[in-house]
């Protein structure tokens, strides 16, 4: 075998190689937003039933709570960022830090700090590299958060928020997110998680004018929003969390796809070339040989006369 | 036929049980309530507690509640927990490990969760 042909033998046997791994991921990231969006529907009565409490105490009754009262001049915000521990999901990462850092930036021209609070490995590496503070971070759920994981997030960013702004506390909470549209669509998304404007959840609730029943509280109204807001903003970043999840499976599972038809076709080209460079072997032994042949016969013609 | 209620007990991460039912007893930070069907629209803070419900079909289901609320309108009532087990899904033996190990360690939410499933068990 020539030497052309063994190097072009070697590259398709290790882009091969390649395929198959990459051919695995897919199938994995596949098998994964699956459970993913799972997770999410099965969270969905909870967050739903929080939803339609937290209206009726939003509308039932008008108590003050640190959680829903906009400051006067918010001066402190506090920014949370999703990203994924791992990379290998095309532009998912890179598109979530984006949103923050633009998010970031309109915060700022309008005169607020910002404290960056980041979950994940990936946005963290980021936030490190260009050795900027993160306020606190938190890694190694990011593929499949529970609702403890939404916890033990959500309990330092209440705190910030309950403190006041000149003991290091937050007036707002903002949280970017990748949104998990389709299984092709992902986007990210920044929104403001708090403070809560009740009647803007209240409108998300009920499209359709329905009135909500007096309720009586137990024991008080200011004690049920008490305990009530934190589990409502629990529940939206763990939310924000699954569907984080599933659409850095969804970007994998992508990824993954072009790689191996990236493969498929690098192996394509290298084989029509190995056949190529096999065919001009070939042709070259057989002239080779015919000339031999035809300068020998000449050469007997030769002697024979 | 008795006047039912629809109840729904759910917890963060999946729905546990859901049906029809003639009375939930459940403890709030005031103490145990008992609601039935036609009871004024309610919103309560609940305790860790076991929550029992009568179904319609006479049967009892007995479920470890863990931090929560109960909302009840509209003859619906919603049970919503951090976590929440049924009774049935609970094993006894492994619990009570874990309330030897909490009370050695002296991890009180540990302890008083493991105590409440234990109930939780005893009761059904």
């Amino acid at each position: 075998m020539g030497a052309q042909l063994r190097v072009y033998k070697r590259r398709i046997r290790s882009v091969t190689a390649t395929k198959k791994i990459t051919k695995a991921m897919e199938m994995i990231a596949a098998s994964r937003v699956v459970k993913a969006m799972r997770k999410v529907s099965a969270s969905t009565p909870y967050a739903q039933e929080l939803t339609r409490a937290v209206t009726a105490v939003g509308s039932g009754s008008d108590v003050k709570h640190p959680l829903t009262t906009e400051a006067e001049n918010p001066s402190r915000a506090a920014v949370l960022l999703l990203t994924s521990d791992r990379g290998l999901a095309g532009a998912f990462n890179a598109n979530a830090i984006k949103a923050a850092e633009q998010l970031t930036a309109r915060l700022e021209a309008d005169g607020r700090e910002i404290d960056v609070y980041v979950v994940g490995r990936r946005g963290l590496a980021h936030y490190n590299f260009r050795e900027r503070t993160v306020a606190e971070s938190w890694t190694g759920f990011t593929d499949e958060p529970s609702y403890a994981d939404a916890k033990t997030v959500a309990g330092p960013l209440i705190e910030a928020l309950e403190k006041d702004t000149e003991d290091g506390g937050v007036d707002e909470l903002h949280i970017v997110y990748t949104e998990f549209v389709s299984m092709m669509t992902q986007t990210a998304v920044g929104s403001r998680l708090l403070p809560l404007r009740l009647d803007e959840v209240a409108k998300e609730e009920q499209p359709k004018d329905e009135v909500l029943p007096l309720y009586d509280f137990e024991p008080s109204a200011e004690d049920v929003l008490d305990a009530l807001l934190p589990r409502y903003v629990e529940s939206r970043i763990y939310n924000a969390l699954l569907q984080s999840a599933a659409s850095k499976h969804a970007a994998t599972r992508r990824a993954m796809k072009s790689a191996t038809d990236n493969a498929g076709e690098l192996i394509n080209t290298l084989s029509r070339l190995a056949n190529a460079a096999r065919q001009a072997e070939i042709t070259q032994e057989i002239s080779e040989i015919v000339g031999g042949a035809s300068a020998l016969a000449d050469a007997n013609a030769g002697s024979d006369n | 036929m008795a006047a039912e209620l629809h109840v729904e007990l759910v917890a963060a991460d999946r729905q546990v049980w859901s049906g029809e039912a003639t009375l939930v007893v459940a403890r709030t930070t005031s103490g145990d309530i008992g609601v039935m069907p036609g009871h004024q629209p309610l919103l309560g803070v609940l305790e860790s507690g076991p929550v029992t419900i009568r179904t319609s079909e006479g049967e009892t289901v007995v479920a470890a509640v863990h931090g929560g609320f109960i909302s009840f309108a509209d003859n619906k009532l919603s049970l919503l927990a951090e976590t929440a087990e049924l009774a049935d899904e609970i094993d006894a033996k492994r619990i009570e490990q874990e309330l030897q190990r909490a009370k050695a360690e002296g991890d009180v939410h540990a302890a008083r969760r493991a105590e409440v499933r234990l109930r939780t068990v005893t009761a059904s």
